[in-house]
Order: C-alpha cells, then structure tokens, then sequence
C-alpha cells in the first residue's frame, strides 16, 4: 500500500506541475487583459507538434529550446494582430475569439501534421530508470519534468517580484494608465505577457508530449482543466494556481490509486442494495472512475462557496 | 386551337418519363454501382477512416474495375461519407445517401455509430418497403448487432468482441506462467463487455489464475496513464489486457513501458494508423494483438500481390483492414450469384456463403445472425520476420497463433426476421 | 392599423417561408437539411436568450437541449410500449419542460452571479453533466445513447409521421410558435429587464429590480426552449447520444449565434441556416470545411463583431436615406477581387492537402506536382489581394458618404 501512496503522490506532482506551467501563463494573461484564454492549451499543443518536427533535425533538446521560442512569437502575433483588434467589442468577444482560435489550431494542427499519433520520443540521455522502489521505476524523464516546472516557478516568481520589469508589470496590472503616463508602452507590455505565457505553454507542450502522447486531441483533453484550475486557485493569483494545480493533480492520482466506491460506502452504512436496481449505476460507482470529473465538482462548488476562489482577491 | 391547360403538362409527363425509360434500358450496362462509405473522414477520428476507404476503394478498383467491372461491365464507385464519428452525423448522411439512391451501405468505425446506423436502417426499410437499404459492418465488434438486435439487413465482417475474447483468453490460459491478470479498459460498453467476459472466462479456464484489477477509465480523458500504472505493478499483475483505442491505446502502452513493466499486453487496437511508430522498439515483443487475417508472414501470393500493388500506390499507408477487401469480395460474388443489386437479392446470396479471402482463408457467413466466421489469429508487435511493416517503422505485427473457424463458433440469441 | 400590418407581416413571411421550402426543394436530403435548420434554429434562438439578450456567456447551453432530448425519447419510448398515450406532436413541449426544470435547478445557484463566473459554473456543469451520461447508463444508455419510434402514437389527422417531410410541417409549426414566443418574450417587461441587467445591474437593482431575479427568468426560459429544439432532435433522428449535450454542442450553438449576430433577435436565425448549410453541404466537398469554419468563425469575430445579421443591419441608414445604391457600385469592386483572393487561398489550402492525384477545383483541374501551378495561383492571389486593398478606400469613402452627410438625424456608425 506505501508504494501505491507513494507513486501516487510523484505522479500528481508530475500532474500538478505541469498543470501550473499552463495555468501560471494564463493566469498571468488574465491578470494582464482579464480575458480568459481559452486557446491556451492549444499552445501547449503546438509546442508538442513544433518540438516533434525540430526534433526530427535538431533532437530533443533542439525542440526544448526552439518550440517554446516560435509558440511565443506566434502569440504574441496573434494578440497584437487579432486579440488587440478584437478588444474594443467586450470582454465576451475576446472570449469568443479566443474560443474559435481554440477550434481553428486543432484544425490546423491537422492540416499541417496529419490526424496521426506522431512518434515523439524522450531524449536518449533520460532513458534511464532516476530510481527503483519497490519493483517499479520513476523514470528519468518524469524527474527532468518536476525540476523544469519548479525551475520555471521559482524563475517566474522572481522575475515579478524582484525585477523592474516585474514591478512594471504588475503596476500595469492594475493602473495601466498610470503606467501608460509614466513612459511605457502598456500594448507591448501586454504583447510580451501574451507571448511569454504562450510560451511557457509551448514549454509544456515540449516536455509533455513525448510522455502524453501527441495527436490532435491533447489539447481538447488538457483545455478546460486549466480553466477549472485558474478560476479554482483565484482568477489572477499566481500562487493561487500553483496550489490549486497540485490540489487537482494529487487530487486525481489518489482518486485513482485508490479502490473505494460508492458499494463500499453503502456497506460501511450497513445497506444493502440489488443489482437491478435502476440507480445500479450510481452504486456500483467507483472513485477511480469518476477521478476525472472530480475538479468540476470542486470547480462548481467553489464558485458557489467562495467565487473569487482560494486566492482571489477581487470580485467579479 | 384551344388546348386544355392540364393535359400539357400530363402529356408532356408521359413523353419525358418513356425518354426516361428509353435511356435507362440504354445506360444500364455502364452505370456504375454505387455503395455509400461512412466512416469519420475529418475531426479526430479521420486516420481510421480514411485509411479504410482508401483500403474500400483500391480494392474496387484493384480487384473488379481495373479488370473491366461486374455483371456485365458494370464499374463499382464508393461514394465517402463523412460522418465525423458521430451518431447525429451519421443520420444526416444516411440520408443524403438514401437521397442519392445509394442502396449498399459500408459502415465500420464505433459501435455507437453501427447500432444508430442500424436502428436507422432499420427503420428506413420498415417503413419504405421496396427501398431497403443493405449495412455492411466491417469492422463495428458489438456483440447485440448479431444477437439480440440482428436484423435481415445488416452484415458483419470482423469477429465480434466475444469471439475475439475467446480466442485471447485461450491463448493467456494456455500460457502457464501467467498467473495473475489486470484487466482495464474505457468506461463504455464495449470495455465492459470486455471486462465481464474476460473475468467469465478466465473463471472457466483457468480458476487458479487471479483477476488482480479490473478497472474502467473515463473514455478520451485520462492525462497521463502512469497512475493507472502504478496500480498495475503494486497488484504484481503478470499480463494486462484492455479493449483501448486510439489516444488511449497508445498513451496506456507507453505509460506501461516507460514504467519498466516488462508484461505482456494484450490488445485489440494497438497497431497501423500511427500507434505501430510510436511504440516502436518499446513495445517489441511486448504487445499482442489479436485479429483476423494474418499480417506476417503472408501466406499467399495474391495477398502478396495486393498488398505490394497497394504499397506502390499508397506508399503511405498500410493494408490494415484486410476484412474491408472480404466484405467487397463476398458482396460482388453475391451481386453476380444473384445478378442483382437490389439488397434483398443480395441479403439472400449472402447467407450461408463460403469464400476464400486472399489469405487464401475459408470465412463462412452464417444465416442464423449474419455474422462472419473466418480464422482468428494473435500476433506480436515485432521487427523481425515482417514483410510487410507498418506506417513505415519497420515494425509490424507477425502471427503467432492461428484459431480455425471451427473451433470459434459461438451461440447466437439471433431470431432472424426474414422478408416474405 | 397600419403598424399592426407593418409589425405582423414579417412574421406571416416567416409563417410562408417556412411552410413552402418543401415545396420548392423537396429531395430527401433538402429535407433532411431543412430539419436540422428547424432544431438549429430554435436551439440558436435559446441561447441568444442567454448571452444575446441577458449578457449570460454560457459554456453549457447544450445540456438543456440535451436533457430534454433525452426526456422525449423517453417519452417516445414509454408511447411505444404504450404506458402513456399522447400524439406525438406534443414531444417538444416534454422536452421543454424537462429543460425547464433542469434550469430552474442550475439556475437556481448558477445565476447567482454574471460574467465570468456564470461562464465558469456553466462550463463545470456542463462537463459534470456530459460526463456523468456516460456513467449513467440506465437512463442516458452509455455512448450509444437511447433511441425510439415515433411512429407508435396515436396517428394526428391521420398522419403517423413515417416520412421526414411530415415531421418537417411539424417541425416548422414548433419552430414558429417558439420563434413568435421567443420574440414576445423581448417584449415583456422580464425581456426589457433581462437587457437592463446585461447592460448595467447595478442601475437595474437601484430601480428595485433583483438582477439575480431577472437573470433567473431569462436562464429558465432559454432552457425551456432549448429543451423544446431538443424535442424537436428526438422526433427527427429517434436517437439521442451523449455527444447531444457535451461541450461541442454547446460550443457550436455558440458558433451559430455569434457567427448570425447577438444582439438581433433575427441573428442567431442566419447562423444556424448558414451552420447548417455549411456543416451539410461544404463537408461533401472538402475534408477541410472545419478548417474553414474555424477561419470563417476568427475572421467574424474580428471583422464583424456584430455578426452577419449586424452587418446586414448596418446597411439600414444607408436604406433609409435611398443612399443604397451608391454603395452597390464600390461593393462589386471590392468585392469581386476579394472574393478570387478568398478563392485562391482555398485552392491553395486544398492543392497542398490533396494525395497525389490531381485537384479538380472550379472547372480547373490542378496538379500538385507543377511548380508552375503553384507560382501562378501565388502570383494570381498576390495580384489579386493588392487589387482588394487598392480598392479598400473608395469602399471607405463610400460607405462615410452614404452613411454621414449633411443629415443630423441619422445616427453615426459606431
């Protein structure tokens, strides 16, 4: 059974950290525009597919170094050339905008790469077995994943609050204008947020898809997620994301590791119930099956308990 | 030189429809035969699909066009259909195909899809008596399409997942050092029947060997696998089997592999379609598949052949459903034993027919259910002994264990309503 | 009385359209397409309830729609085996009730809030629902989901609803009736409010309305409507599925109403007749048409944030004042190369995409293999594109000069 904990715990960090890569790039750009990215996992997933094609000439590394860098660009584009452009009409357009951008690069991503499974490898130098407990291996790779997205929390975390282009980013945050007056130049603030978000995105995209499969739906599967994680941690709060990311990872790995289901409920209660019973279905109800619905019951009910989430600081 | 207004047109109606007549009788010999392919050829699903009509459609051309058509000279053109693996779209193409006076209808991806097509078919020729339309299921596994919901109209192909789970079972119980299994698999229907026949089964033919984890996974939902993994070791399971597909397939094999689980893995999907490449030199040896019509080594020279002239034309793709080819060949040879392509001519030459595919297999289409009855084999993913690799990796599947058709025949609960 | 005309005629247009269609383009597949329009319609016009008329983004609309599809089959299969007797004509009205009371419900905490919380609670509900469908195989039957027969019931006049095009006049009658009520609804005092509350709540609460209130009113009447579209589902297919109330669907009757044009009660009318039109008839043609849908749905979103149905009505000062022709003339200049350079771009997107074989494209028939072709549909869309933008000024001054001059009354484009 301790092993089971164990590897449970390492796999929803695994899980967690890699959420918070995503959700920390889109709380940032909330913070920044108050829009809610809805095609963020969709530069995740273009971060796989650019780092599969680079690996093909450069090898792993290569990818790990271009992909995030063309994902970064390619947001920022997008915010400066259609986000921005967009703007003026609401908050609702920029949603819906960022929805049918969602839709449009799962197209793309088709169209340029094909609908297959693409064969996109860990690095030979990982191949290797970090330790063995208990008869089974935590593999190298999984170990190079936790360090980057802790690396890349601590880097954030610095940069915001210790450097000057921290400071003026947060200070754009809220009075934008008082910035503005200041000298900056505020839309290039915010297309630098934009593109620097989409690519810690595309950084995930690059370390996850070797080990999550890259194919045309990974973006679907990972998309509302982390919407479910920003709003839960507290729309805006970077550290808010970062517990609620690693409450949601640990959350479903223990979910799955575990064997108890609605039966055994029922027997701790001392009930009885027949197996042709119409809400058969619901008994027979087992926790690791319904693991992955569990962060939208939480989503739904923190929004009604508390909707400015754990760390949230403004109401909407 | 009044003309009573209503008889121009009637008249003229009559002239128009003895026209008609008169170029029908001419152009009977050439008009193509048209059979309708809907199967997801955009949206997630489109690599199955496509590689099956691209499969339908080189065979027509390969086997009958090329060598001047069918019953007299008559060409065979599939008409594709897109319905993006879903049920509501697959009505919307039903009937763009009935509107099209398509009659013959190929239909294999998700059992979802097949039994909605089904009650669509279903009801189509209950209640357009004369226009019956005729489903051809090359590939949909649902047990109920031949038992309990089988119909006079509908035609299955590929062996259904029971059959399938008795030949796997037989080949795990027969491996001694297999001790315990794990059992997981989508949470729909066809991994629950997966999971129940295999513990009913396993419970007859090996009551020493342990059931150590049965487990359902939401379908197209899970992350990241390894947790599922990690439960795999710690049950010490000595084999796991699953009903996977697609994503699910490939991410559930790596997981097991990058975990250093050295297991066998036994499938029903894990092959072609770009999840050969990406298991690649990991899952050698490793995973096990079972289906019909041997892969490698090829046993005839026409497979050979067909397989080579495919290759030559579609270097891209891979024959991965040789039973698409049997459905087409056993549906013409029903076309021209009846002379006919109405479908209930055909529907009627079909029962009880005996073929040989390519492979030089005998497969028998039983009246009692419609269902087909060819050899099931199990073969495993490798590089050495493959003639034919898949998505060009170099590895492929080589059959290691042949079942004949006699020994697969189950029951049915089929009670055939046949048109009078 | 001449207002009473004025105000009644469009809606005895509507009445006439939708009873003569099948009169014109009677083919199966016409039919079929005009069916999908009539659930489409509807289902689009619910939810400009939502975001359209109250400012309620929802990212789960489909799970009304689908649970009282849901409830109709259910409906239609307790007929079949006779344990209720009803015509089956009165299906619609189950699902919408059972929508009803699905959102009176989520409403009932949901609502609570506007903006982006509404959007989240909407989403999470939404993806909890869809996914429990699957767990809850007893009423929902797993992927296959359930279907029925709507032929069991007592015949109506005779009619037992064998073929589509009967449930098409069906169809057409519930469309209209739900449309007309729909439309009456904006004109309540709970629709004027419900647009108070979109605009500012916090004016609508100090003139003693609850916004919350109002939100919930406008929330229980789009979820009976999409539950009567979703009736209306069950009657044309005799099949439900899970896929009926999962995020896709609810992204896509989102696509229809922003697409057609939210804040016009005609909008969301044209998204769902283009949608149909496009996903029935553009994916005959190219496996790409989602390709294109994404495109189109961007470019809508940027160029015309006020959909179709706003683009149509921007023209309608220019009408008034008669000043409509002098557009005409720098439209088809603009226009028509603009339209060759959309052209060439899908011949391009479509030669790249093809295997091998040659691209038969508007008569022409392409090959991938020549260099040649493909400079020259590069040369050609460059040309063409440079033309378009030349062009683009005089549209400009055009459009200024039909729209602002010496008149002070007209309003000025936003």
């Amino acid at each position: 059974m301790i092993e089971v904990l164990i590897f449970a715990t390492l796999n929803g960090l695994v899980t967690g950290l890699l959420l918070f890569m995503l959700a920390s790039g889109l709380t940032l750009i909330f913070s920044m525009m108050g829009v809610l990215n809805f095609a963020h996992a969709s530069f995740y997933m273009l971060g796989a597919y650019f780092a599969y094609s680079i690996s093909l000439y450069l090898g792993f590394w290569g990818g790990l170094l271009f992909a995030p860098l063309i994902v970064g660009v390619l947001g920022a584009l997008i915010e400066r050339y259609g986000l921005r452009k967009v703007h003026d009409s609401g908050h609702v357009a920029e949603l819906v905008f960022t929805f049918g951008l969602a839709f449009l690069i799962e197209e793309a991503v088709q169209f340029f790469w094909g609908p297959d499974t693409k064969n996109y490898q860990t690095p030979d130098l990982l191949d290797f077995p970090l330790f063995t407990l208990f008869g089974q291996e935590f593999s190298a790779y999984r170990g190079f994943m936790i360090t980057i997205s802790v690396g890349i929390f601590v880097a954030l975390y610095y940069v915001l609050t210790r450097s000057r282009i921290g400071i003026i980013i947060q200070a754009a945050i809220t009075h934008p204008n008082t910035v503005a007056n200041l000298g900056h130049n505020v839309p290039l603030i915010f297309m630098l947020v934009f593109g620097v978000g989409t690519a810690l995105a595309g950084v995930a995209g690059v370390i996850a898809g070797p080990v999550l499969t890259t194919f045309p739906g990974m973006a679907l599967v990972l998309g509302s997620i982390v919407f479910v994680i920003v709003v839960i941690g507290g729309l805006g709060s970077l550290a808010g994301a970062f517990i609620a990311s690693l409450l949601i990872g640990l959350l479903q790995s223990y979910a799955i590791a575990s064997d108890v289901g609605m039966a055994d409920l029922l027997n701790l209660l001392g009930l009885e119930f027949a197996r042709d019973h119409p809400l058969d279905d619901l008994w027979t109800l087992t926790l690791p099956q319904i693991a992955p619905l569990l962060p939208y019951l939480l989503l739904v009910l923190v929004l009604i308990f508390r909707p400015s989430g754990l760390m949230g600081k403004r109401e909407q | 030189m009044k003309m009573p207004l209503g008889k121009l047109p009637e008249s003229l109606r009559y002239i128009l429809a003895a026209l008609a007549l008169l170029m029908a009788g001419q152009s009977q010999a050439q008009e193509p035969i048209r059979i309708a392919f809907i199967d997801p050829l955009s949206g997630t699903f489109a690599s199955v699909g496509t590689s099956g009509l691209t499969q339908l459609q080189f065979a027509a051309d390969y086997l009958y066009n090329d060598k001047g058509g069918i019953l007299g000279g008559r060409m065979i053109e599939i008409v594709p259909f897109d319905n993006k693996q879903s049920p509501t779209e697959t009505q919307i193409q039903f009937r763009r195909a009935i509107s099209e006076d398509i009659r013959i209808v190929f239909q294999g991806n998700s059992s979802a899809v097949a039994n909605t097509l089904h009650d669509a078919v279903t009801r189509h020729n209950r209640r357009n008596p004369g226009q019956e339309i005729l489903q051809i299921n090359y590939s949909a596994v649902d047990p109920i399409l031949t038992n309990e919901e089988c119909s006079f109209w509908h035609f299955r192909f590929d062996s259904h997942a029971i059959m399938k789970l008795e030949v796997l079972t037989d080949f795990i119980a027969a491996n001694e050092e297999i001790k315990s299994l794990y059992v997981i698999g989508q949470d729909y229907s066809f991994g629950h029947v997966v999971s129940e026949t295999t513990e009913q089964m396993m419970a007859q033919k090996r009551p020493d060997l342990e059931i150590v984890g049965n487990e359902f996974h939401p379908i197209g939902q899970v992350k990241d696998f390894t947790p599922y993994v990690t439960k795999i070791v710690s049950s010490g399971a000595d084999a796991v089997l699953t009903g996977n597909f697609g994503a699910d397939m490939v991410s559930l094999a790596r997981s097991i592999i990058d975990s250093g689980l050295e297991i066998p893995i036994y499938t029903f999907y894990a092959a072609y379609d770009g999840i050969t490449a990406t298991l690649g030199e990991d899952g050698k040896d490793q995973i096990h598949l079972v289906h019909n019509e041997t892969a490698n080594p090829i046993p005839t020279e026409e497979r050979r052949a067909f397989n080579l002239a495919f290759k030559a034309e579609h270097p891209d793709r891979d024959v991965t459903q040789p039973r698409i080819v049997n459905a087409l060949s056993m549906l013409v040879k029903a076309m021209e034993e009846s002379q006919s392509t109405e479908p209930a001519a055909i529907a009627s030459a079909l029962e009880d027919m005996r073929f040989t595919t390519l492979t030089g297999d005998q497969a028998w289409m039983r009246a009692d259910d419609h269902q087909l009855f060819q050899s099931l084999h199990i073969s495993v993913h490798t590089d050495e002994g493959i003639e034919f690799d898949a998505d060009n990796s170099g590895f492929g599947l080589r059959t290691i264990h042949t079942v004949a058709p006699e020994d697969n025949l189950i029951e049915t609960s089929c009670r055939m309503r046949r048109p009078r | 009385m001449k207002t009473l005309v004025k105000k009644i005629s469009p809606w005895i247009g509507y009445l006439l359209l939708l009873l003569l269609l099948p009169q014109f383009f009677d083919s199966v597949l016409a039919v079929s397409i005009f069916n999908q329009m009539a659930i489409a319609i509807v289902f689009a016009l619910s939810y400009n309830m939502l975001l359209g008329q109250g400012g309620m983004l929802s990212f789960g609309h489909a799970v009304y729609f689908g649970l009282g599809g849901f409830l109709a089959v259910h409906a239609l299969i307790l007929i079949e085996f006779e344990t209720l007797t009803f015509s089956i004509i009165y299906i619609p009205l189950v699902g919408g009730l059972f929508g009803l009371l699905a959102a009176l419900f989520i409403g009932s905490f949901s609502t609570r809030k506007a903006g982006t919380v509404f959007a989240m609670i909407s989403l999470g509900v939404g993806e909890l629902i869809a996914a429990s469908s699957l767990i809850f195989v007893s009423f929902f039957g797993g992927e296959a989901g359930v279907s029925g027969d709507r032929t069991y019931g007592p015949p109506f006049f005779g009619v037992e609803f064998f073929q589509n095009i009967e449930i098409y006049y069906l169809a057409a009658a519930w469309v209209f009736i739900a449309t007309l009520f729909m439309y009456l609804f904006t004109q309540t005092p709970a629709g004027r409010m419900a647009n108070a509350v979109r605009d500012n709540p916090e004016r609508a609460e100090f003139i003693g309305y609850s916004a919350r209130w109002v939100r919930f009113i406008s929330f229980a009447a789009a979820g009976f409507f999409a539950g009567v579209a979703g009736g209306l589902f069950a009657l044309n297919y005799e099949f439900i599925t899970e896929e009926n109330l999962n995020a896709v669907t609810s992204g896509r009757v989102l696509l229809m109403a922003y697409i057609g044009g939210l804040g016009y009660f005609i909008g969301p009318i044209i998204g769902a007749v283009v949608l149909t039109l496009m996903n029935s008839l553009l994916s005959n043609y190219t496996e790409l048409w989602m390709l294109y849908l994404g495109i189109l749905f961007v470019l809508t979103v940027m160029f015309l944030p006020r959909g179709f149905a706003g683009f149509i009505m921007m023209h309608q000062l220019a009408w008034t004042r008669g000043k409509l022709k002098s557009l005409a003339l720098p439209y088809v200049k603009t226009g028509v190369p603009a339209t060759v350079f959309l052209a060439i771009c899908v011949a391009l997107i479509e030669l790249s995409h093809v295997e091998g074989e040659a691209l038969h494209y508007l008569g022409l028939e392409l090959s991938q293999d020549s260099g040649l072709t493909w400079a020259l549909l590069l040369i050609a869309a460059t040309a063409a594109f440079i033309a378009t933008r030349k062009t683009l000024p005089q549209l400009r001054n055009a459009w200024i000069e039909a729209n602002h001059m010496e008149d002070s009354s007209g309003e000025a484009d936003p």
